[in-house]
C-alpha cells in the first residue's frame, strides 16, 4: 500500500506541468469537459480572466450582464443538456449577486458549479475591498462549498466540486478562490474525482423494497403516480413509460416533472399542484395507492398535509433518503436512483389496465375543460389570454419547442398548456419561484441545445427584473424567442389580492415601458400583439425567425388562473373559478 | 409527538465550515441547540459533534436525515437520554471565605461529589461532572451564598447500542 502511494506520488511528479493556479483553473474546467460558462469579472478573478483570454478558441466565456444571470444562464444550460453549468464572478458584490441562483439551484436540485474570486489570503478577515465571507452566505443553499487558498488545493478540490454538482441529487457548489491561489504556481496533475468517503451519492437498493412496492402495485385497483424531476434528472423517461403502460396507472407531473413523460400520451393525465389539473388533484383523494417518483411532496403539490391522500398506500420513489417521511409518511420508500429503481421493478409488475379508473381523470378533465381550458385557450371573449398564446405557440413549434418560464401567472400557464414530446424540455424556477429567471436562463437553454427551439415566456414583472441580459442576446444573436405576456400588473400577487385581499392592489399595478422599443435599441427583430386576429401570425412569423425574436403580447390585465388550490386548503377543495 | 431530549451525534470529517453547515440545519427550522460540544471521535482524523436538541423525535430524526446529507458528514445519529450514558461538567468559583464562613458549602462539596480544583486566597474552584439535573441542583445549593462564576459544558454522551460507524469506515479503507 505504501509503495502504490510513494509510486503515485512519483508519477504524479513526472506528468505534472507547473502552471499558475488561474490556468489550473482552466485546465480543470476543460478536464471536466466544459467548454461554456457565464460570469462577470472583477478584481478578485482577474487572473483567471486573463487565462480565459488565452483559452478562448477551447472556453467560451458568455458576459451576462448581471452574476445573476449567470446562475440563471447556468441553470438554464444545465437543465437543458443534463450537464453542469458553470458560473464565474468576482469577490463581494459579484458572489453576493449569485446567491439567488444558487439557491434556485439548490431547492430544484440543479447541477452546476460556481467560481468566485476572493481577496487574497493575508487580507481575510480584513474587510478588505470587496472581501465578504461568500462561504459563510451560501453555505445554507449549496450542496458543498470550499475556500481554496493554496494553489496546491486546486485540481483535486475542482475535481471534488464537479463530482458533487453532478452525482446523485445534484446541486450547486461554490468554489472560492482567493487571489494569492491564483497568481501563485503549483505542479499540476488532473484526476478525475470518483468517490468522497463521507458522501454516499445514492443510497443501496433494497430488493425487499422494491417486492413490496410491486406487490402493492399489482393489488392496487385505483393506482397513481406523481412523477417529478428525479425521473429527468435519473434519465428515467423510458422506465416511467413503461411502467405506466404495462400497469395501466394514470401518471400526473409536479411542474419539474413535466415534459419527462409526452403530455399527449393516453396516460398523461396531467399537472399536480395549487394551479394544477382538476382531476390530478381532486383524485389525489381518491386513490388507492400513490406512487411518488422523484418528487418531494411540495406544499405547493400537497396542499393541506392533513388531507393529503390519506385513504391511500404511498410507495416514494427517492434518492435522498432525507426526502422520505419529511412531509409526508410513506408506506414503502424505494431508495435510489430511479431509473435503476423502476428497471428493478418492472419485470415484477404486472401486466393491467384501469379503464374505470381512467374514466374517473376522463370525466374530471371534462369538467375542468369546460369551465376552464376551454376559456383559457380558446376564448370568445375580447381580451387575449395567456393560455391562448400558450395554444398558438404549441401549434407553431409541434410541441418540439424548450418552453422556458419565469415565475407567476404566465409560468402557470405555460406549465398547464405547454406541450412537449421531449425531455428536459420545461424549464422553470420552481422550488423557488425566483422572477427574473426566464431571460438569463433561456440564453443558457438555447446554448445547451442550440439544434432545439427556446421560447422564453415571461410576465411584465419578472422580465424588468432581468431584462439587461438582452445584451447577451445581441450579442451573440442568440436565436432565442422571448414571449412577453403583458398585463400591465404583478398578475399572481394581483389575483391573491383579488380572491384574499378583498382587491386591495398594493403595489401591483405596473406602468411599463415601451417593451418593444427597449427590444429595438438591443437590435432585437420585435412585435407587439394586440388584437387575436394578430396573434397566430405574429407566432409564427417569430418561430420561422433566424434571429433572435421578442414578441409582447398585451393580455387581459385581470385574468386570473384556475383551477386553484388556495394555500392551506385541501386539494379535493380545489377552485375551479 | 411530545418533546423530549435528544442526544445527536456527528462523525465526520475535521474541516472548517462544517459546524456552520450543521447549525444552519437547525437554525433553518428554528430549532434550538440546548448544548454542543466538538471533540475528536474514537476514529482517527474523524470529529464528533454531540448536540442537544429538546424536540419531537420526527424533528430529531428530519434533522439528523439533513445532517447525514451534508457532504462531509459521515453518519449521524439520535438518541433519547434513556439510550446513552451521558455526562456535563460544570466549573464554579466561588469566594474563598465563604469555605470558613458558611459550614453549609463544605457539606454541598462532600454531598455534590465535587472536586476542589484550585484554591486562592480570594476564590476557590470546584469542579463537577455529572448528569444536567446534578449540577443544577448543586448550582441551586450554591446559588444562596454567591457563586462569582458559573459555566457549564455540552454534553458529551457514548451510546448504549453500537454506533456501526466503525464498520462503515473500515468500508472506505478497504476500498
Amino acid at each position: 500500500m505504501e509503495t502504490l502511494k510513494a509510486q503515485k506520488k512519483e508519477n504524479k511528479k513526472s506528468t505534472s506541468i507547473r502552471i499558475t493556479g488561474a490556468e489550473a483553473i482552466i485546465h480543470c474546467l476543460l478536464a471536466e469537459g466544459v467548454d461554456l460558462i457565464y460570469g462577470y469579472p472583477g478584481g478578485a478573478i482577474m487572473p483567471v480572466y486573463d487565462e480565459l483570454y488565452k483559452f478562448q478558441d477551447k472556453l467560451t466565456h458568455i458576459l451576462t450582464r448581471h452574476e445573476q444571470g449567470a446562475t440563471h444562464a447556468a441553470q438554464g444550460y444545465a437543465r437543458v443538456s443534463g450537464r453542469v453549468g458553470v458560473a464565474m464572478a468576482t469577490s463581494g458584490p459579484g458572489a453576493t449577486n449569485l446567491v439567488t441562483g444558487i439557491a434556485d439551484a439548490q431547492i430544484d436540485s440543479t447541477p452546476m458549479v460556481c467560481i468566485t474570486g476572493q481577496v487574497a489570503r493575508h487580507l481575510l478577515g480584513s474587510d478588505a475591498f470587496q472581501e465578504t465571507d461568500i462561504v459563510g452566505i451560501s453555505t445554507p443553499v449549496t450542496k458543498w462549498n470550499y475556500q481554496i487558498t493554496r494553489a496546491e488545493e486546486i485540481p483535486e478540490i475542482m475535481a471534488k466540486a464537479f463530482y458533487i454538482a453532478k452525482s446523485g441529487r445534484p446541486g450547486p457548489v461554490l468554489v472560492d478562490i482567493t487571489k494569492n491561489a491564483q497568481f501563485d504556481e503549483l505542479d499540476f496533475v488532473y484526476e478525475k474525482c470518483t468517490g468522497v468517503r463521507s458522501y454516499k451519492p445514492a443510497p443501496d437498493i433494497e430488493v425487499s423494497a422494491i417486492e413490496k412496492a410491486a406487490e402493492l402495485i399489482n393489488n392496487a385497483k385505483k393506482p397513481y403516480i406523481v412523477f417529478g424531476q428525479g425521473v429527468i434528472l435519473g434519465e428515467a423517461e423510458e422506465q416511467l413509460k413503461a411502467l405506466v403502460e404495462k400497469a395501466g396507472i394514470p401518471a400526473a407531473w409536479t411542474i419539474l416533472g413535466l415534459s419527462a413523460m409526452d403530455t399527449d400520451h393516453p396516460l398523461n393525465v396531467g399537472m399536480v399542484g395549487m394551479h394544477g389539473n382538476y382531476g390530478p388533484n381532486v383524485l389525489t383523494n381518491e386513490c388507492d395507492l400513490l406512487i411518488a417518483i422523484g418528487m418531494r411532496f411540495d406544499d405547493r403539490v400537497t396542499g393541506n398535509l392533513e388531507t393529503y391522500a390519506k385513504q391511500a398506500k404511498i410507495i416514494h420513489f427517492e434518492i435522498d433518503p432525507a426526502e422520505v417521511n419529511k412531509n409526508v409518511k410513506v408506506d414503502v420508500a424505494v431508495l435510489g436512483n430511479a431509473k435503476q429503481t423502476l428497471e428493478l421493478l418492472l419485470p415484477l409488475v404486472n401486466k393491467n389496465e384501469h379503464k374505470e379508473w381512467l374514466g374517473e381523470f376522463e370525466k374530471k378533465r371534462q369538467i375542468e375543460f369546460d369551465t376552464v381550458i376551454q376559456k383559457d385557450i380558446h376564448p370568445t371573449k375580447p381580451g387575449l389570454t395567456m393560455g391562448e398564446v400558450l395554444e398558438q405557440i404549441n401549434v407553431a413549434s409541434g410541441h418540439k419547442a424548450v418552453i422556458v418560464s419565469d415565475v407567476g401567472q404566465h409560468q402557470m400557464m405555460a406549465c398547464r398548456y405547454a406541450k412537449f414530446k421531449q425531455t428536459k424540455s420545461n424549464i422553470t424556477s420552481g422550488g423557488l419561484g425566483t422572477m427574473g429567471f426566464a431571460l438569463p436562463a433561456a440564453i443558457g437553454a438555447k446554448m445547451g441545445a442550440m439544434d432545439r427551439e427556446v421560447v422564453a415566456i415571461i410576465g411584465d414583472g419578472g422580465y424588468q427584473m432581468t431584462i439587461q441580459e438582452l445584451g447577451v442576446i445581441f450579442q451573440h444573436n442568440l436565436p432565442v424567442k422571448i414571449v412577453v405576456l403583458n398585463n400591465d400588473h404583478l398578475g399572481m400577487v394581483r389575483q391573491w389580492q383579488e380572491l384574499f385581499f378583498e382587491r386591495r392592489y398594493a403595489s401591483t399595478v405596473m406602468t411599463n415601458p415601451d417593451f418593444v422599443k427597449i427590444a429595438e435599441g438591443y437590435h432585437i427583430k420585435s412585435r407587439r400583439v394586440v388584437e387575436r386576429s394578430e396573434l397566430k401570425d405574429a407566432v409564427e412569423e417569430m418561430m420561422a425567425s433566424k434571429d433572435p425574436y421578442f414578441l409582447e403580447v398585451r393580455v387581459e390585465k385581470e385574468d386570473n388562473v384556475f383551477p386553484m388550490v388556495p394555500t392551506g386548503a385541501s386539494i379535493s377543495d380545489i377552485r375551479l373559478k | 409527538m411530545e418533546n423530549q431530549w435528544y442526544t445527536i451525534s456527528v462523525y465526520s470529517e475535521n474541516n472548517v465550515g462544517l459546524l456552520n453547515r450543521i447549525s444552519g440545519i437547525f437554525l433553518k427550522r428554528h430549532i434550538n441547540i440546548e448544548s454542543l460540544n466538538v471533540s475528536k471521535s474514537e476514529i482517527e482524523n474523524v470529529s464528533k459533534f454531540t448536540i442537544v436538541i429538546f424536540s419531537t423525535e420526527d424533528w430529531a430524526r428530519k434533522i439528523v436525515n439533513q445532517i447525514e446529507k451534508q457532504i462531509e458528514v459521515i453518519k449521524a445519529y439520535y438518541h433519547t437520554d434513556d439510550e446513552t450514558i451521558y455526562q456535563e461538567s460544570a466549573l464554579f468559583k466561588v469566594a474563598s471565605h465563604l469555605l470558613f464562613d458558611e459550614r453549609q458549602i463544605q457539606n454541598i462539596i462532600k454531598e455534590s461529589n465535587s472536586q476542589i480544583v484550585t484554591v486562592s486566597r480570594d476564590f476557590f474552584v470546584l469542579a463537577k461532572t455529572g448528569r444536567r439535573h446534578e449540577i443544577d441542583e448543586m448550582h441551586d445549593a450554591l446559588e444562596p451564598y454567591g457563586i462569582m462564576q458559573f459555566v457549564r459544558s455540552g454534553r458529551i454522551a457514548v451510546s448504549k447500542a453500537a454506533m456501526p460507524i466503525t464498520n462503515i469506515l473500515a468500508e472506505f479503507q478497504n476500498q
